[in-house]
């Protein structure tokens, strides 16, 4: 058997990639947004294609919106399955969430209300999505503002019943979890305990900002204090996990983020060390 | 609520901040969520008009420029898997609000079309040392896929010239005849010119699958045998120097010659 891939990796943004071209830069992966490479021709893609000759990639998704109530958008699929027959990526993920509905698209991460017809429904998505492109895909819980009261369940139970109904895995973003549970009051220790731990393949950690009402998943901070700590957290209780930091505003030199991959690093080796 | 119903609630409050729609989503209780999210939805939108029209707000100013936007935000919903296509409508928003001032719209489309063009499709041009063996009689030209026109009325190809070099643009001036702007990618580079009416016409016929002959016999009708077939020549020449010309097929046969 195989053992899970468990590197660290950055996501590949514009201003890096030079050096990530040029240079040999320390990650085992990195991690690309699909949509931005979705279009067979031009810069992008060419990139794209030399960057992979150089790390493994991972394809992350914004727009699949495997959430909408009108179902997923065929020909998005398709050209997202012709990206991941030519890159073969580690990972393929999107979201617990929907932006498009009705031909409008949000272009947003939007919430959904978890009860048993968005369970369902979500269910049919992923299935039809995996049909699709011919392999597992990853779920990330997203950061919400919204509680939809009442639910039947908790997030983490309804990713719990995702994957077994799908056999989808889960991309764990801590920091998600840490703005959620800020916004709407629950322990985000229970979130990360009530989790399917085996299903985790990747982790993403990123930073946060304070809204004037709510904490905000902006992804223009270092990952901050609390969010290194349900890391450590939960990492014991997972198989092995890749791990990446986030960036996508007010993005710093590749040194820093790399300087915090090392944290991560560092906080891997002392889990593993204590566990044995 | 209905999942569907619940989605199209938030749709309503997003596209026109609906606020029935907002009491039905939860109220007071939801209020600080929503504005999130329509936060999260209109910035998105402006971020990318802005990075994908800078010297048409170069040209208008910051805040002539977000007005515009606002005002497209409502007039057209995004509906593509990509942001990228969100730009498309952005020229025909503002050939609305400047009527007067159809400079506006032409810088917009040039912003556009460079972009669009900078991620269409690849295709290898075909050099004049590719065409030795063409059969001129019978061959059709294929454009490279980037390749996009749109009429112009302005000289609003020198203004864009000027705001990206960053000097002083000169001032609105018509065109003695409507003319259009051709945009096209040659390798890794975008580039536009500026074409007269005769151009465009055979651009447009050639593009559509009319042989170079027929294109030949259609301006020597128009403008006499030399003048016609010096035409003919000068345009091909051209189009050839651009790279705009990726394959050439014969009528009587299918296959293109690249």
């Amino acid at each position: 058997m195989i053992a899970p891939f468990a590197g660290f990796g950055l996501g590949l943004r514009k201003p890096h990639y030079a050096e990530f071209l040029e240079t040999k830069v320390a990650v085992d992966f990195v991690e690309v947004i699909s949509e931005n490479f979705m279009i067979p021709g031009g810069r992008p893609r060419r990139i794209l294609r030399e960057v992979r000759e150089r790390y493994p990639v991972a394809l992350h998704g914004v727009s699949m919106s495997i959430g909408s109530a009108d179902g997923l958008d065929g020909a998005y699929l398709a050209r997202l399955r012709a990206l991941i027959d030519e890159i073969d990526p580690l990972f393929v993920s999107d979201h617990l969430s929907w932006s498009r509905i009705d031909g409008f698209n949000s272009h947003d991460l939007l919430p959904l209300p978890y009860t048993r017809e968005a369970l369902d429904l979500v269910s049919a998505n992923v299935d039809r999505a995996q049909n699709a492109l011919g392999r597992a895909m990853l779920v990330e819980n997203p950061s919400t503002y919204i509680d939809f009261a009442p639910a039947d369940t908790t997030e983490w139970a309804f990713l719990d019943a995702l994957c077994a109904r799908t056999g989808c895995g889960l991309l764990l973003d801590v920091n998600n979890v840490f703005v959620s549970a800020s916004n709407h009051g629950f322990d985000p220790i229970a979130y990360l305990d009530g989790l399917p731990h085996a299903r985790v393949r990747q982790i993403h950690l990123a930073g946060h900002s304070q809204g004037s009402e709510l904490l905000i998943d902006t992804h223009d901070q270092p990952v901050p204090d609390p969010v290194w700590s349900l890391y450590a957290h939960v990492l014991p209780k997972l198989g092995p996990v890749a791990t990446m930091i986030e960036r996508d505003d007010a993005i710093p030199p590749l040194h820093e983020l790399l300087a915090e991959l090392g944290t991560a690093r560092r906080i891997a080796r002392e889990t593993v060390r204590t566990a044995a | 609520m209905t999942l569907i119903d619940l989605q199209r609630d938030m749709r309503a409050w997003l596209a026109r901040e609906d606020d029935a729609a907002a009491t039905r989503l939860g109220g007071e209780d939801a209020a600080p969520g929503l504005r999130v999210h329509r936060n999260n939805f209109r910035a998105s939108l402006a971020a990318c008009l802005e990075e994908s029209f800078a010297r048409t707000r170069d040209w208008i100013g910051d805040e002539a420029f977000a007005r515009a936007v606002a005002a497209h935000i409502l007039r057209v919903p995004p509906s593509s898997w990509t942001l990228d296509a969100y730009p498309r409508d952005f020229p025909p928003t503002l050939a609305l609000l400047y009527p007067g001032d159809p400079e506006v719209a032409e810088l917009a489309w040039i912003d556009f079309a460079l972009g669009e063009a900078f991620v269409g499709p690849d295709a290898a041009a075909l050099t004049a040392a590719d065409i030795t063996e063409v059969d001129w009689d019978a061959a059709v030209l294929h454009f490279t896929p980037t390749l996009d026109l749109r009429d112009l009325t302005t000289n609003a190809t020198a203004i864009w010239s000027a705001l990206a070099e960053g000097v002083e643009p000169p001032g609105v001036a018509y065109l003695p005849e409507q003319g259009a702007i051709l945009v096209w990618r040659e390798a890794e580079t975008a580039h536009f010119r500026a074409i007269d009416q005769i151009e465009r016409q055979a651009l447009l016929a050639a593009r559509a699958g009319l042989s170079f002959a027929d294109l030949c016999a259609e301006l020597v009708d128009r403008f006499g045998q030399e003048d016609g077939t010096s035409r003919a020549g000068e345009m091909l020449g051209q189009w050839l120097a651009d790279r705009l010309i990726v394959a050439i097929s014969h009528s009587d046969d299918d296959a293109p010659h690249q």
